[in-house]
């Protein structure tokens, strides 16, 4: 049961962070492989936040998803008036020097060691101790991210971004500020990542560099793509998918070991598969170009 | 006091002089039809106007406003709408959707109001009243639930105009609305650019058909090389034999 439990608040943490990711990758059309940086950003600012300070829970995650709508735009601002391709470059150059800093600004972070020790949540009085309460707690803010993103997406706001992944030119030509447009909408997927960064910090209590790399980016990525980047049920079963199957290589008596390089392989083989099969992934009806 | 005006634009491409001392000043309403051979700056001149491109120098200005160095967004607002020479639609999208994007002022289009709705409703009903009405006029109302790559070349065409109009601009720079269009539907695009200048809007069109310009142009304008070698009346400008050689090159 607990077992159980814990498969569906990661699929939970890893839904926030597709569907986030799919407000800008499926709906703009421009791809962030800064979104595992993100992420970590929530986790770092609400566990130190909590144990330094002792912020309230609430209050940390509040505080995580501004910062990093912020430094958001340190990325976006400069470089999304470009080529959409340089801002696929730029995400990757931003995701590698924020896991530099998770890893090396040691007084802060404590780098490779990690942070452990991060309370346990408690929302006005109510501790959250047991995994029933935070599956609880993490099905609910699921449901509010993809409530956000899906009333984002059916608005006039939603008609804009797909304008500009369809043809950018023609939408300026329409009166729109499409850079406002894709600044915004970055900041508000970079927060919503950032939240997911908060409740797996406070699930696990421990974080370290190791979770917020590159290669998370990726995965994220992958839930995306192979659930369809542009619907709504799309990226969550995309990551219901990738959570869930490689837990499947455990039960058919793989060692732990040989299971961590065989995952990555398998998201690998699954994502070339549908490729091939179905680019525009299972839901989804837009292809990236 | 002109609608629309050009002041010593000049506009070069890795030494290459593409727009030199270009200067107008247009009044609404209007219909100027913009001639000139292949490479003559027309395009380019229209970028400049519409803030696609900068100009090196010069400046442009709509009613009383400086645009020269705005952004293309900010001119459409101020009262300027584009068409494209390479035809620029959603064509991934219905018709509706196409024209109900450019509809000014929308609500909805703010974080905030998209996420909690207030009065977004309300105004996308109003909205799409409007562009079904636009999509009446110009003749695309059957076909408002199509795909934008399911019409015709010329409906395309019609369907950008459509788009122009619903940002409710009073100056429209239209890149050769009636080029490659069939007879039928061209004419049909002519007209509604005379109705349209007769409810108040100018009118700026790149052409290459005479015939069409003679049709409808209260003012011709003819480039070369970069430059506004002549301006007119059609009967005028197109009696000249000398501006004929230059534009039958
Ligand atoms: N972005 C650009 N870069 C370099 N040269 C350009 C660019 N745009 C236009 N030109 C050149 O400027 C000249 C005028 O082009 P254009 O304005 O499209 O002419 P027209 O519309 O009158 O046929 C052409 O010689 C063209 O090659
Ligand atoms: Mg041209």
């Amino acid at each position: 049961m607990e077992y159980l439990f814990h498969i569906l608040i990661l699929s939970s943490i890893y839904t926030i962070l597709s569907v986030s990711l799919s407000l800008v990758a499926g709906h703009i059309g421009i791809l962030s492989v800064a979104h595992a940086g993100f992420y970590g950003i929530g986790a770092y600012t609400s566990a130190l936040l909590t144990i330094h300070l002792g912020c309230p829970f609430l209050l940390g995650v509040l505080l995580g998803m501004m910062i990093t709508a912020v430094v958001s735009l340190f990325i976006s601002i400069p470089s999304l008036r470009l080529h959409e391709d340089y801002f696929v470059i730029a995400t990757f150059g931003f995701q590698i020097i924020l896991f530099s800093i998770f890893n090396n600004w040691i007084d802060l972070t404590r780098g490779p060691l990690g942070i452990f020790g991060i309370p346990q949540p408690s929302i006005l009085g109510w501790k959250i101790g047991s995994d029933i309460d935070f599956l609880i707690v993490t099905v609910i803010w699921t449901a509010c991210t993809c409530g956000i993103v899906y009333r984002l997406v059916t608005s006039p706001y939603g008609r804009v971004l797909r304008g500009i992944r369809e043809d950018e030119v023609f939408t300026q030509a329409m009166g729109k500020n499409t850079l406002w447009f894709k600044v915004s909408a970055l900041a508000l997927s970079a927060g919503l990542a950032s939240s997911a960064g908060s409740l797996y910090a406070h699930y696990i209590t421990y974080i370290d560099p190791s979770s917020f790399t590159v290669m998370e980016s990726i995965l994220i990525i992958s839930m995306v793509i192979i659930g369809g980047a542009d619907s709504l049920w799309g990226p969550i079963i995309g990551a219901v998918i990738l959570v869930t199957l490689p837990e499947l290589l455990r039960f058919i008596g793989i060692k732990s070991a040989m299971a961590a390089n065989l995952r990555q392989m398998f998201y690998g083989l699954l994502l070339v598969i549908m490729m091939i099969v179905k680019p525009s992934g299972l839901l989804g009806r837009y292809r990236f170009k | 006091m002109p609608t629309l005006i050009a002041k010593n634009l000049c506009k070069s491409f890795g030494g290459h002089h593409v727009l030199q001392n270009v200067n107008f000043e247009l009044s609404a309403p209007g219909i100027v039809a913009l001639i000139g051979p292949n490479g003559a700056g027309k395009t380019t001149l229209l970028n400049i106007l519409t803030g696609f491109l900068s100009p090196d120098a010069g400046h442009c200005a709509l009613e009383h406003q400086e645009i020269t160095h705005l952004p293309p967004h900010k001119i459409v607002q101020l009262g300027a709408a584009r068409t494209f020479q390479d035809l620029r639609l959603i064509r991934q999208v219905s018709v509706l959707e196409n024209v109900l994007l450019a509809r000014p002022h929308q609500r909805g289009e703010s974080l905030i109001y998209a996420l909690l709705r207030f009065g977004v409703a309300k105004q996308e009903k109003r909205n799409r009243q409007v562009v079904m009405e636009l999509l009446r006029f110009v003749g695309l109302q059957k076909m408002s639930r199509n795909l934008g790559s399911e019409l015709s070349y010329g409906q395309q065409k019609l369907l950008s105009l459509a788009c122009c109009l619903a940002t409710e601009a009073k100056v429209l720079l239209l890149d050769e609305p009636v080029a490659g269009v069939n007879p039928n539907l061209g004419s049909k695009i002519l007209e509604l650019m005379l109705q349209l200048r007769n409810e108040g809007k100018l009118i700026v069109f790149i052409e290459h058909d005479i015939q069409a310009v003679r049709q409808i142009a209260d003012c011709v304008m003819v480039m070369d090389a970069g430059k506004i070698i002549t301006q007119g009346t059609p009967t005028e400008i197109l009696s000249q034999s000398k501006i004929m050689e230059v534009y039958l090159d």
